[in-house]
C-alpha cells in the first residue's frame, strides 16, 4: 500500500500541489484526473522521484521512503512516460534487459529470458531486435511497459497513457492495465482522458489547480 | 615539366614530411577527442565553477589563432620555466586548441539528447556513468559526427602550422624543395598529398556515419 501524507509541492513561489493525501490500496487502479494546469503531471514526477517535494511524506507499506532521494538499486516506482522515452540507440531487447542487467546484476541470460517472455505477453513477439523507430506508437508504449516492470517496480505510473494514441488501441491500454492489476500489479494512472479513467479506475483522485 | 624522375627524387622527403602531419594529426585526435568529452560533459555540468573555468579555456582557445598558440607554447613557456621539445610543444598546442572546439561540439550534443532520456534513465535507477556511457554517449556521437569530421578535415590541413616552431612537415618539406629547385612541382605534389589524406579521412567519416545509422 502506497500512502501521501500532506504533499506540497512549489515551483518558485507558485504552489503546484497543496498539501494532498491519498493512497494507494496492494493491487488496486488509482487514476488521477483534473484539467490541464492542475497539476496531474508534476505529482506523478514527485511520486517517482524526479521532483524533490516541498512538505510530505511518503509511505510504502507503512515503511517512510523518499522517491527523490532513495537512489539504490531497490525500483519502488517505475514509470510509463507520455513519450514513451525509448532509448532510440538500443534494441527492444536491449531497452528492456539493460536496467536489469546493469542496475540488479541480473545475469544477460536471465535478462533476456524474462524481457521475452514479457515482451510476448504484450503481444511484442518477434520485435525484439528493432529499433524503436521501427515501431508504432502503441507498440511503443507496449515497450515502455515491459522496460518498466522488468525493474520489478512496487508500483507503476503511467503519464497520459492515452494521448498519444489512436482512439481504438485505447482499449488495448486499459486491457494491458487491466491485465497487470490481475498479476498484483499497484497502478497509478495520471489522464485527461475522463473515459478512459472511468474505464479502469478502481479509485479516482481529482485534482484541481491551486488558486 | 613533370618529370618522374624528379618526383622521385623529391618524394622521399615529401613522405617523411607527411609521417610528421600524420603523427600530429593521429596524436591530436587521441588526446582531443577524449579531452573534449571530458570537456563538453563539463559545460552542461551543474558545477557552476567547473562551467566558468571551462567557458574561459573554450574563449581563449578558440578566440586567439592557434599559430599563436604554438609560438608561446613554444617560445614563451619557457620564459615561465616550462621548456617544451619542438614536437610535444605542438602536439600540446593542438590537443589544447582542438578539444576546446571539440568540447563545444559534445556540449551541443549533450543539450540536443532529450531530456526525457535522462529521467527514463534515472527512473530505471541507472548510475550517472551507466548513463552517460550506455544512453548518452551513443546518443551523442551519432549527433556530433559530422561537425567532428569538419574538424578532423581542418586538422590535416591546420598541422601544416607547425612550420612556425620548426618542425619538418609535409608543406615544410615541400616549400624547402620549392626553393631549392626553383619550381612549384614539389608544391604542386603537396596539395596530391593533402587530398589523398582528406579523402581518406573523408572516407572513413562516411564509413563511421554508416555504422551509427543503423536507429534513427
Amino acid at each position: 500500500m502506497l500512502k501521501i501524507n500532506n504533499l506540497t509541492k512549489k515551483f518558485n513561489d507558485r504552489t503546484i500541489i497543496d498539501n494532498l493525501s491519498f493512497e494507494v490500496e496492494d493491487s488496486e487502479i488509482l487514476t488521477i484526473v483534473g484539467p490541464s494546469g492542475a497539476g496531474k503531471t508534476t505529482l506523478l514526477r514527485c511520486i517517482s522521484g524526479l521532483e524533490p517535494v516541498d512538505k510530505g511524506e511518503f509511505y510504502l507499506n507503512n515503511k517512510k521512503f523518499s522517491p527523490y532521494e532513495d537512489t539504490g538499486s531497490e525500483s519502488v516506482i517505475g514509470v510509463v512516460f507520455q513519450d514513451y522515452q525509448l532509448f532510440p540507440n538500443l534494441t527492444v531487447l536491449d531497452n528492456v534487459t539493460l536496467a536489469p542487467q546493469m542496475v540488479l546484476k541480473q545475469s544477460g541470460a536471465i535478462a533476456k529470458q524474462k524481457a521475452l517472455e514479457r515482451l510476448s505477453r504484450l503481444q511484442l513477439n518477434g520485435k525484439e531486435n528493432l529499433y524503436p523507430y521501427q515501431l508504432s506508437g502503441g507498440q511503443k508504449q507496449r515497450v515502455a511497459i515491459a522496460r518498466a516492470l522488468a525493474m520489478q517496480p512496487k508500483i507503476l505510473c503511467y503519464d497520459e497513457p492515452t494521448s498519444a494514441l489512436d482512439p481504438e488501441l485505447r482499449g488495448e491500454v486499459s486491457n494491458i492495465i487491466k491485465g497487470l492489476k490481475q498479476d498484483g500489479m499497484t497502478q497509478i494512472v495520471v489522464t485527461h482522458d475522463m473515459d478512459f479513467a472511468n474505464e479502469v479506475a478502481d479509485k479516482q483522485l481529482h485534482v484541481v489547480p491551486v488558486k | 615539366m613533370l618529370s618522374l624522375n624528379y618526383i622521385s627524387q623529391i618524394l622521399p622527403s615529401l613522405l617523411a614530411g607527411t609521417t610528421m602531419t600524420l603523427k600530429i594529426f593521429c596524436w591530436t585526435l587521441i588526446g582531443a577527442l577524449p579531452l573534449g568529452m571530458i570537456f563538453g560533459l563539463g559545460l552542461v555540468s551543474k558545477i557552476k565553477l567547473v562551467k566558468y573555468i571551462l567557458n574561459f579555456f573554450v574563449w581563449l582557445m578558440r578566440g586567439t589563432p592557434l599559430l599563436l598558440q604554438l609560438i608561446f607554447v613554444f617560445y614563451g613557456l619557457p620564459i615561465v620555466g616550462i621548456v617544451f621539445q619542438r614536437y610535444d610543444a605542438a602536439l600540446f598546442a593542438f590537443i589544447l586548441n582542438y578539444s576546446a572546439y571539440f568540447a563545444e561540439i559534445f556540449r551541443g550534443g549533450l543539450q540536443s539528447v532529450d531530456r526525457g532520456q535522462y529521467e527514463a534513465a534515472k527512473v530505471l535507477r541507472l548510475s550517472y556513468w551507466q548513463t552517460i556511457r550506455k544512453i548518452l554517449i551513443p546518443q551523442v556521437a551519432k549527433i556530433v559526427l559530422p561537425s567532428i569530421g569538419n574538424e578532423v578535415i581542418n586538422l590535416v590541413k591546420d598541422s601544416s602550422l607547425v612550420y612556425v616552431i620548426g618542425i619538418g612537415d609535409l608543406l615544410r618539406a615541400g616549400n624547402v624543395a620549392s626553393a631549392r629547385d626553383v619550381t612549384l612541382i614539389p608544391l604542386l605534389l603537396v596539395g596530391v598529398i593533402y587530398l589523398l589524406l582528406t579523402a581518406v579521412c573523408t572516407y572513413v567519416l562516411r564509413q563511421v556515419e554508416k555504422h551509427y545509422a543503423y536507429w534513427r
